[in-house]
């Protein structure tokens, strides 16, 4: 189907339309970070740097930060090995109930945040568990398992199983052949599962606020809890403007490693 | 053929690793039950657990006055609140339809561009704009809200923009200002998988098509919208499910009370058996939806 | 199938603990003992600055340097939120108002105060001490933070001047959509409290303790009042109010000083007053959590709000009476005037102000005939006023 001039102008035209929409609230942020107003008026009164000078005073920030950071580091990795064993079962195996694996691993994303965080937090006060980067991290973990998990079966899916029966017949035991033959064909599957990983726990808001004790913020809760002191919204804008900035990075990574496949990682 | 010995045989015979896998390789279900450990138990016991507790809660009783939950005291009370209030079901449904509306604008939204990116971009084009549509995402999700929040506000962008035209601003009170933020939220997570869903038509199913005399719109009718519909279901999940429980973007940018401001107000304010007990119109919405979306091929578009 | 069974035990398990282990009241400390190196408390925002809103008010740093206690705290929506908040088990005290505190006595989450080991408790005026709302059974169950009413605010260039608080009750039609109210089920005493001036005939005495018909009523005024669109704000997002009114998006409602002292700080047209027919209001106390974690520390911080500097900077900062004379004298110092305009001192001011306090079914009086409507009624009958 060859689409017509007209349908192709069009396109093109509704695409423009389409990115104009998603990139403004981030244009108008990064205008606001140098609004001289502390509470945002509009059009801007004057402009300032003051407040990235307010930003790295705040020890607060660079604290949440790091935590953000281990926290979406540690749920990663778990939710790698769990999402990968997971696959590999389903992939390799038939058995009763497998159905519905795929179902289980997608509900902790599909269920709304605020229920997990609650069911979450009442589970761990009843069992006397303490709240600490370590509860984020378990609330973290459970609903990015479905990314690697995704990611990995449709990898395996596609993956020809000759290689690895080759291995076999060739004298090598499960574990070689899995080192050498499979997870080399997986590797672009996980690391892009990861990187989306990553970005969906270090932005989570919802279940964080359940699962986090008092002394524990990650930049998400920083933001909120700064959303809510009228002097410091000023800085939540230069803090959000840096965050974006800094976040082309992780992107350019994820197109280069997906390099033509579909839409980088899979959700 | 060399037939000398594997590479990690000792002299004293195969190594432990060896065996073992020697042991397991006759053994599948052993295998099996290896691999499905650790994320069963996790995903059972910590989540479904939680989930499990959580929602025994809905069958206790609270003291009206401290606000403590009675454990053990079993009752349908929390459940006679919510069908005999009004309220509750309006709520449910104001939110259900915008959930709704949501995935639709959204699915109108991510149509063009995805098919665009899918099918008319050049491939140099189509990796900027991926980046480009993936870019959003990663900016913070609380910081988009609160973007717009300053648009919509009344001396925000939005009104500076339509006043010349004699139009007031929206304010922070319409609940259209949910269904603007919220098709804005989820977009990327609806482009994505149209884009992927859309790349995996082949050209010759195409071109077979017009052979036989068929129309472009036809083509379009007939040939790639059933093909892409399991991609729009698997978009449709999250711009579904997360607008149903979200509670942050409507007390940010409306003054409307959704099922998620229900479920934590409730939570918040001590009354936990109701929130418990509302918890479960969501769950059985969300899975009832999981499960026609499993059977239209949408977890295969994931 | 044997895989259920396991998770079933834990469950189980889990439930007993759970069924087991509600506090009851516990001792109280006995002696003062090292700091714990950790504070974590539940506030109303702006009870714990550290400097980084405004560098002249900070009581919190020269606190975590003395006794090496760092703070940590969480700001609450309204008093029912911040109960939740402590009852997680997660802080070691907080800020309290009236109808938070006799909920958390009441449930045995906070335990009694030993005022021997706090040395600043001397000072607090005798007028705070061992009220009903920060004690019980002659016991006191925390320290004082200051007290302050809920105030009428207005844009001085949009509204005229107000008196009462008909603006945003009879004459809430004339501000259409721009009305600011308190969203909480707290504010249904605010109805009732209009109501005891306007409609006697009802016979409301206390507006927190009300029999059916008058709640019904107070219900019907709010349903009234929300069809003209109010906007809401809550202490956790009071900023919204600052930010709506600095704006104009809202031109009139009710608020705590704080915001009106941060209006007026960015040159805003606004004025708060305490309107004739009295109003709602609040009496902050410190408590320590029964189970908390840092005894010790939190036990230092209520001595040190309760100092001269400490209470004095607190009060001036969220525009609140201070509880001490020296806090008095100090707030002279950076706010002179601060001690009479929030009328510390002067009694009759408050009479008129009907601290938070919780509903409760028997009326929290000794008549046992007379039931009044309780708070799990209040809280359904805000959500469905909001939720409508």
């Amino acid at each position: 189907m060859v689409e017509s001039g007209w349908v192709r102008v069009g396109l093109r035209l509704t695409t423009w339309l389409i990115l104009g929409f998603l990139y403004l609230p981030l244009i108008i942020l990064g205008i606001m970070a140098f609004n001289e107003s502390r509470f945002m008026a509009w059009p801007p009164p004057g402009f300032t740097l003051g407040w990235f000078g307010e930003a790295l005073d705040n020890p607060a920030i660079p604290r949440a930060f790091v935590n953000s950071i281990v926290a979406a580091l540690a749920a990663v990795a778990i939710a790698l090995v769990l999402g990968t064993l997971a696959a590999m079962a389903v992939q390799r195996f038939a058995f009763f109930g497998r159905n519905s694996i795929n179902f289980l691993v997608v509900l902790p994303i599909a269920l709304p945040g605020v229920i997990t965080g609650i069911a979450l937090s009442t589970t761990f006060q009843t069992f006397g568990i303490e709240f600490s980067l370590m509860t984020i991290i378990i609330g973290h973990a459970t609903f990015c398992v479905v990314i690697a998990y995704n990611n990995v079966v449709a990898r395996l899916r596609r993956l020809p199983r000759s290689p690895e029966e080759a291995s076999a017949d060739l004298g090598a035991d499960t574990w070689i052949t899995f080192r050498r033959i499979t997870m080399p064909g997986m590797r672009t599957a996980l690391l892009s599962g990861a990187l989306l990983a990553f970005a969906l726990s270090f932005d989570e808001v919802i279940v964080t606020l359940f699962t986090a004790g008092a002394g524990t913020q990650t930049i998400p809760i920083w933001i909120l809890s700064a959303m809510q002191r009228p002097t410091q919204l000023p800085v939540v804008n230069v803090v959000a403007l840096v965050l974006v900035l800094i976040s082309v990075i992780p992107v350019y990574i994820a197109q280069r490693i997906s390099g033509g496949e579909a839409a980088g990682a899979r959700v | 053929m060399t037939t000398g010995a594997p590479a990690n045989a000792s002299a004293t015979g195969p190594s432990r690793a060896r065996r073992v896998a020697t042991w397991l390789h006759g053994r599948p279900r052993t295998q099996l039950r290896l691999l499905l450990a650790a994320p069963l138990l996790w995903l059972v016991l910590v989540y479904l657990g939680s989930l499990a507790i959580l929602l025994l809660n809905a069958f206790w009783t609270s003291d009206p006055f401290t606000g403590k939950v009675n454990p053990f005291d079993w009752s349908l009370d929390a459940f006679v609140q919510i069908f005999n209030n009004e309220v509750y079901r309006t709520i449910a449904i104001r939110t259900v339809g915008m959930a709704t509306l949501v995935t639709a604008t959204d699915a109108l939204l991510a149509f063009p561009i995805a098919y665009y990116m899918a099918r008319v971009a050049s491939p140099r084009v189509r990796g900027l704009l991926v980046v480009a549509v993936l870019m959003p995402l990663w900016a913070s999700y609380l910081v988009k809200v609160f973007a717009w929040r300053t648009i919509l506000q009344g001396n925000g962008f939005l009104s500076w923009v339509l006043t010349p035209f004699g139009i007031a601003g929206p304010g922070t009170d319409e609940i259209a200002n949910s269904w603007l933020v919220f098709s804005y939220l989820w977009l990327p997570y609806m482009i994505l998988p149209i884009y992927a869903g859309l790349e995996r038509v082949p050209r010759s199913l195409l071109e077979a098509s017009a052979d036989l005399g068929a129309r472009a719109r036809t083509t379009f009718r007939r040939v790639v919208l059933p093909l892409v519909f399991p991609a729009l279901v698997a978009g449709s999940i999250f711009t579904f499910s997360l607008t149903l429980g979200d509670y942050i973007v409507p007390d940010l940018v409306s003054d409307a009370k959704f099922i998620g401001n229900v479920i934590y107000d409730n939570s918040s304010l001590g009354d936990f058996p109701v929130a418990a007990a509302y918890s479960m119109l969501p769950i059985i919405i969300v899975v009832a939806y999981l499960v026609v979306a499993r059977r239209l091929g949408a977890f295969e578009s994931l | 199938m044997k895989r259920l069974r396991f998770p079933t035990l834990l469950i189980v398990a889990g439930l007993f603990v759970a069924a087991c282990g509600t506090a009851g009241p516990s001792g109280m400390l006995q002696q003062l003992g090292e700091g714990e190196g950790e504070l974590d408390l539940v506030i109303w925002a702006g009870y714990a600055e550290d400097g980084s809103a405004f560098p002249d008010f900070d009581w919190v740093t020269p606190f975590e340097e003395e006794t090496g206690c760092i703070v940590n705290s969480t700001p609450m929506a309204d008093s029912a939120a911040g109960v939740q908040l402590l009852r997680s088990g997660e802080y070691d005290g907080g800020s309290f108002s009236g109808n938070a505190t006799d909920r958390l006595m009441a449930a045995g989450d906070v335990q009694p105060v030993n005022v021997e080991l706090l040395p600043n408790y001397a000072n607090v005026f005798e007028g705070l001490k061992l009220q009903a709302h920060n004690s019980l059974d002659g016991v006191p169950y925390g320290v004082p933070h200051g007290r302050g009413p809920n105030l009428l605010m207005w844009n001085t260039d949009e509204v005229d001047a107000q008196t009462t608080w008909d603006g945003i009750w009879e004459n809430a039609a004339d501000y259409e959509g721009q009305l600011s109210i308190f969203d909480s089920q707290d504010f249904i005493a605010d109805a009732a409290l209009h109501l005891m001036a306007t409609q006697e005939d009802l016979g409301i005495t206390n507006p927190y303790q009300l029999t059916q018909e008058q709640f019904d009523a107070a219900i019907a005024l709010l349903e009234e009042q929300f069809t003209h669109g109010p906007q809401f704000w809550s202490g956790a997002t009071f900023t919204e109010q600052i930010t709506a009114f600095a704006a104009g998006d809202v031109t009139i409602g009710t608020t705590w000083q704080y915001q009106v002292n941060s209006l007026l700080a960015e040159g805003a047209p606004v004025e708060a007053i305490k309107p004739a027919e009295g109003t709602t209001g609040w009496s902050d106390t410190w408590m320590v959590a029964s189970e908390a974690a840092h005894p010790n520390c939190m036990y230092m911080w209520m001595n040190h709000m309760m100092s001269a500097e400490a209470n004095g900077q607190a009060t001036v900062y969220f525009g609140e009476a201070p509880t001490s004379q020296e806090a008095c004298d100090y707030a002279e110092t950076i706010a002179p005037g601060h001690c009479e305009q929030t009328h510390a001192t002067d009694e009759p001011y408050w009479e008129d102000i009907w601290y938070w306090s919780t509903a409760r079914e028997d009326c929290g009086d000794e008549d046992d005939s007379t039931t009044c409507v309780e708070f799990d009624a209040w809280v359904e009958a805000w959500t469905t006023l909001r939720g409508g």
